[in-house]
C-alpha cells in the first residue's frame, strides 16, 4: 500500500518537475519582452482610438513613441491631436524626455457657398454620399470645388464636432474638435484643412478653395475668391500666396490684423471670434453679416465649460462672443 | 426561327419605346460654334495643338492623344479657334474645351465626302490599325474605349471571333437601328476591314429581336460577304454589355477581372464599324455621329447626324422643343445615361442618345428598407449580390465588398430598377466600385 502512494508520489513529482525544467528553458528562450512603459504611456492617451495621430489607435502611438524614444532620444514628429499639450507633457515625463509643445489645431470648413450663396441649379437626388456625388458631378449650386453638403464629414467625425447647419447646407466644426483629421480624409473635395486654433481662437481663413478663373467662380458664388490679389498686397507679412485663382493664408506667418479681411471685394476671407470693429461709416457692418455663421459655432458651447477645460481663454473671452453674436443678429 | 439565343444570367425587360425607331436619319445643321471637350474617351485626356486664332478645317487634328488609352480629336466644323477654355460636359464639371467659331463648312481636302461605296480594302492590316488611330475612332456604344487598341490583342493573345454590337438594349434609343438600316453596306465593308485587322475569318452582328428590319436586311446582305453571320438575339436588357454579348452569341464566359480576347472575341459597336469603314476607305476622322432625341413628351422624336461639339440645346430645338413638363434631360438611355446639369453640354464621341424624361417618369420613388425579396440577385447578369455589395459600400465596407466581386458590376442598373423597395442600388454600388478601384490602384502602386 506505501509503495504505490511512493510511486505515485514520486511519479508526479518527476513529471512536474521535467515540465518545470522545459517550461522554464522555452520561456527563458521565447520571451518576448514589452516595455512597461508603453503601458505608461498608452494609460496616459485618451484612448480615443481616432487615428489622429498617424497610428491604427492609441496602443500603436504608445509602442512608437517608446520605440522613437529608446532609438532617437526624442519623440519629435509624434503628436496626439487629442491630448494635445498637456497629455503630451505626460508622456514627456514618463519618457523622461522633454517636449515641444505644439500648437492646438482645429478643423476648418473653406467652403462658404450656403444655399444663398450659390443658389441650386439642378437637384440632386442619388445616395446620400459626397463621395458619390463627387465622382457623378459638379454639384446643385454649380461650383465643381466647394461642399458637396451630404455629410461625409459630420459621418467620419468621432467627436461629434461637426455637423450639418441645416439653413445653410454647409458643415460647421464646434469646440469638440481634437483635429483628428478624419474628416479632412472623408472630404472629397479637399475642403476641410486643419489650421491653428489660434489665441483665444482667433482664426483668419479663407473660405473658398475655387480654382477657376474669377468670372468662372463669381458665376457660380457670389462668395468666391477671385484670385484679385488685393489681399496679398494689403498684407505686409507675405502670409498669403495666390495659386491658380485662390487666395491662401499661412497660418504660421499670419498676425491676424485682419487687413486681408477689409480688403476682400467678395467677403471670401473670414475672420472668427474677433471683438466687432469700430463701426467705420462704409465696411463695417457689411463684415459682420458675413461672419455671422461662422460666430453662430460659439453658442453651442456654454462659457463655464471652456474655463473648467483649462482653456487659456479668459472669462471676458466668451462675453465678447456674445456680444458679437448680438451684433450680427441684429 | 426556333428558340433565340441569349445570355444565360438574370437580365430584364424594361418597356422599350423606340419612339423613333421609325425616324430615318436627319443632318443636322451645322451649329454657329462648337464646343470640343478634350477629355472625349476613356483613358486619357487629349493634348490640344491648335490655340486662340488658329483656322481650322473639317477633319484637321486639333488634339493628339495623351497616352496609351486615348485618341486623337479632328475639328468637326472649319472655322477659327476662339478659345480654349473649360465649359461644363456631360460629366457635369468643367472640364478643357476647345471653341471653334463656325465659317463656312470648308473639309481637308484627302477627305472623300461622295457616297459611293468602296468595297475594296487596299490597306495592310497594320495600316489599317494605323488610319483607326489616326482618325480617332472610339467604341460609340457609349464606353468610349479607343477602338485601336481593341484591335491591337496583347502578344500571346489572338481573336478567333469578331461580335458587332447591333443589340442596342438601352429602352428609347434608336440610334444603332437607323445606322443598320440606312448605311448596311457600308457596315458590311467595315466588318470587313475589322475583320482583316484582326485576322479573323469569322463575324457576327448580335442584333435584339425588337428589329426585325434590320435583322431582315443585314441577313440579306450578309450573302455577299464571306464569314459574316447575323445572329438574332432574345430581347433583354443588358444584352448589348460586351460580356453578356459574347455569352449570348458564342455562348464563351469572359473570367473575372479579364477582357473579352481571353475567350477570343473582339466586340465592336455598329457605329464604330462604320466609322472604321469611313475612316479606311474615305479617310474621314471620327468628326459626327448618329444621336438619338427622344422622350415620351418631345413632339419629334429623332434621329440626328450631329457633328460633335454641338450643344444638346441645339438637338433638343430640332426636335421641337423641350417639353414643359421635363425632369431630366439624359445623355444615353434610361438604364445607364448620365442625367445632364446643363443643356449646353456639347454633344461628344459617346453621346448616343438625348432622352428627355418627364417629371413624374424620372423622380425618384421614396425608399423603404430591403426585405431580402432577392429580386436583385436574380436579375443580376454578371451573378452577383447588390443587396449585399451596397450594404456593404453603404456601410464603408469596402474590404467585404472587394471580396464579394464588386469590381465584376457591369454597372448595368438591372438592380435598381428591379428593386420593389426602390434602393438606389447602383448608387451605392458606384460608390462601392469607385473605393474599392483606388483602393486596388494604391494597393499596385506599393
Amino acid at each position: 500500500m506505501d509503495n504505490i502512494i511512493v510511486i505515485a508520489v514520486l511519479a508526479l513529482g518527476g513529471l512536474g518537475l521535467i515540465a518545470a525544467v522545459v517550461l522554464f528553458f522555452i520561456a527563458s528562450k521565447f520571451r518576448v519582452f514589452e516595455d512597461p512603459k508603453i503601458d505608461e504611456v498608452e494609460e496616459a492617451l485618451p484612448s480615443a482610438n481616432c487615428g489622429g495621430c498617424g497610428y491604427p489607435g492609441c496602443r500603436a502611438f504608445a509602442e512608437a513613441t517608446v520605440k522613437s524614444a529608446k532609438e532617437n532620444k526624442s519623440i519629435e514628429g509624434l503628436n496626439c491631436p487629442v491630448g494635445g499639450n498637456d497629455v503630451m507633457q505626460t508622456v514627456g515625463n514618463i519618457l523622461g524626455l522633454a517636449v515641444d509643445a505644439t500648437d492646438p489645431m482645429i478643423a476648418v470648413v473653406r467652403c462658404n457657398g450656403s444655399f444663398a450663396h450659390t443658389p441650386a441649379k439642378v437637384k440632386y437626388e442619388g445616395a446620400t454620399s459626397c463621395a458619390f456625388a463627387h465622382a457623378l458631378y459638379g454639384g446643385e449650386g454649380g461650383c465643381q470645388y466647394g461642399c458637396l453638403g451630404l455629410g461625409d464629414c459630420v459621418a467620419a467625425c468621432n467627436f461629434d464636432a461637426i455637423h450639418m447647419n441645416p439653413e445653410t447646407g454647409l458643415p460647421e466644426v464646434n469646440d469638440k474638435c481634437t483635429a483628428c483629421n478624419a474628416c479632412v480624409i472623408a472630404c472629397p473635395r479637399d475642403i476641410i484643412e486643419l489650421r491653428k486654433r489660434g489665441p483665444k481662437d482667433k482664426r483668419i481663413f479663407v473660405s473658398c478653395v475655387n480654382m477657376e478663373k474669377g468670372a468662372a467662380a463669381k458665376k457660380n458664388c457670389e462668395v468666391a475668391c477671385i484670385g484679385c490679389s488685393l489681399c496679398q498686397k494689403a498684407c505686409a507679412f507675405d502670409a498669403i500666396t495666390i495659386t491658380n485663382f485662390l487666395a491662401y493664408i499661412d497660418f504660421n506667418k499670419c498676425t491676424l490684423c485682419r487687413k486681408c479681411v477689409e480688403v476682400c471685394p467678395t467677403n471670401a476671407i473670414h475672420e472668427i471670434n474677433f471683438k466687432p470693429r469700430k463701426p467705420k461709416p462704409e465696411s463695417a457692418p457689411e463684415k459682420t453679416v458675413v461672419r455671422k455663421s461662422e460666430t453662430v459655432e460659439k453658442e453651442a458651447v456654454p462659457a463655464k465649460e471652456q474655463i473648467e477645460k483649462g482653456d487659456t481663454k479668459a472669462p471676458d473671452a466668451t462675453t465678447e462672443v456674445k456680444e458679437d453674436i448680438k451684433v450680427t443678429k441684429e | 426561327m426556333g428558340i433565340l439565343k441569349t445570355f444565360a444570367l438574370g437580365g430584364v425587360h424594361p418597356e422599350e419605346n423606340k419612339l423613333s425607331s421609325h425616324a430615318a436619319i436627319e443632318v443636322l445643321p451645322v451649329p454657329k460654334q462648337v464646343i470640343v471637350p478634350l477629355g472625349q474617351n476613356l483613358g486619357a485626356p487629349s493634348k490640344a495643338i491648335v490655340k486662340k486664332g488658329d483656322k481650322v478645317k473639317v477633319g484637321q487634328l486639333i488634339a493628339e492623344a495623351g497616352g496609351f488609352i486615348s485618341a486623337n480629336i479632328h475639328s468637326p466644323v472649319s472655322g477659327t479657334v476662339l478659345k480654349i477654355d473649360p465649359a461644363i460636359d456631360s460629366t457635369g464639371y468643367r472640364r478643357p474645351c476647345v471653341f471653334i467659331t463656325v465659317e463656312g463648312d470648308e473639309w481637308d481636302e484627302n477627305i472623300d465626302k461622295t457616297d459611293t461605296l468602296i468595297p475594296e480594302i487596299a490597306l495592310t492590316p497594320e495600316e489599317i490599325v494605323n488610319r483607326i488611330k489616326s482618325a480617332g475612332i472610339v467604341g460609340l456604344g457609349g464606353a468610349t474605349f479607343p477602338t485601336s487598341v481593341k484591335l491591337m490583342p496583347p502578344p500571346g493573345k489572338t481573336a478567333e471571333f469578331l461580335i458587332i454590337n447591333g443589340v442596342e438594349c438601352e429602352p428609347y434609343l434608336t440610334s444603332d437601328h437607323r445606322v443598320m438600316l440606312e448605311k448596311g453596306q457600308e457596315i458590311m465593308v467595315g466588318i470587313q476591314i475589322l475583320m482583316k485587322a484582326l485576322k479573323v475569318e469569322k463575324a457576327f452582328i448580335g442584333i435584339e429581336n425588337n428589329k426585325k428590319d434590320a435583322i431582315t436586311y443585314l441577313s440579306e446582305l450578309s450573302q455577299s460577304y464571306q464569314g459574316i453571320e447575323v445572329v438574332p438575339l432574345k430581347v433583354q436588357y443588358p444584352q448589348g454589355g460586351e460580356k453578356q454579348l459574347i455569352k449570348a452569341v458564342v455562348n464563351r464566359e469572359v473570367p473575372s477581372g479579364k477582357l473579352p480576347i481571353e475567350v477570343g472575341c473582339v466586340v465592336q459597336n455598329v457605329g464604330t464599324a462604320l466609322a472604321v469603314y469611313e475612316a479606311v476607305q474615305k479617310n474621314k476622322p471620327l468628326i459626327e455621329r448618329v444621336v438619338t432625341v427622344t422622350g415620351k413628351g418631345v413632339k419629334k422624336p429623332s434621329n440626328f447626324l450631329v457633328r460633335i461639339g454641338t450643344p444638346v440645346e441645339q438637338l433638343i430645338e430640332a426636335a421641337e422643343g423641350l417639353p414643359e413638363n421635363t425632369g431630366k434631360v439624359i445623355s444615353g438611355g434610361p438604364m445607364m445615361g448620365k442625367s445632364l446639369t446643363s443643356l449646353d453640354a456639347p454633344v461628344v464621341k459617346g453621346t448616343s442618345g438625348i432622352l428627355i424624361m418627364e417629371k413624374e417618369e424620372s423622380g425618384r420613388k421614396t425608399e423603404s428598407p430591403c426585405i431580402r425579396c432577392s429580386k436583385c440577385t436574380y436579375v443580376c447578369p454578371m451573378g452577383l449580390e447588390p443587396f449585399l455589395l451596397a450594404k456593404a459600400a453603404k456601410l464603408g465596407k469596402f474590404e467585404m465588398a472587394e471580396n464579394e466581386m464588386i469590381m465584376d458590376c457591369i454597372e448595368c442598373g438591372s438592380c435598381q430598377y428591379t428593386c420593389p423597395a426602390n434602393i438606389p442600388l447602383l448608387d451605392y454600388l458606384r460608390l462601392g466600385k469607385l473605393k474599392v478601384g483606388q483602393a486596388i490602384r494604391n494597393r499596385n502602386k506599393k
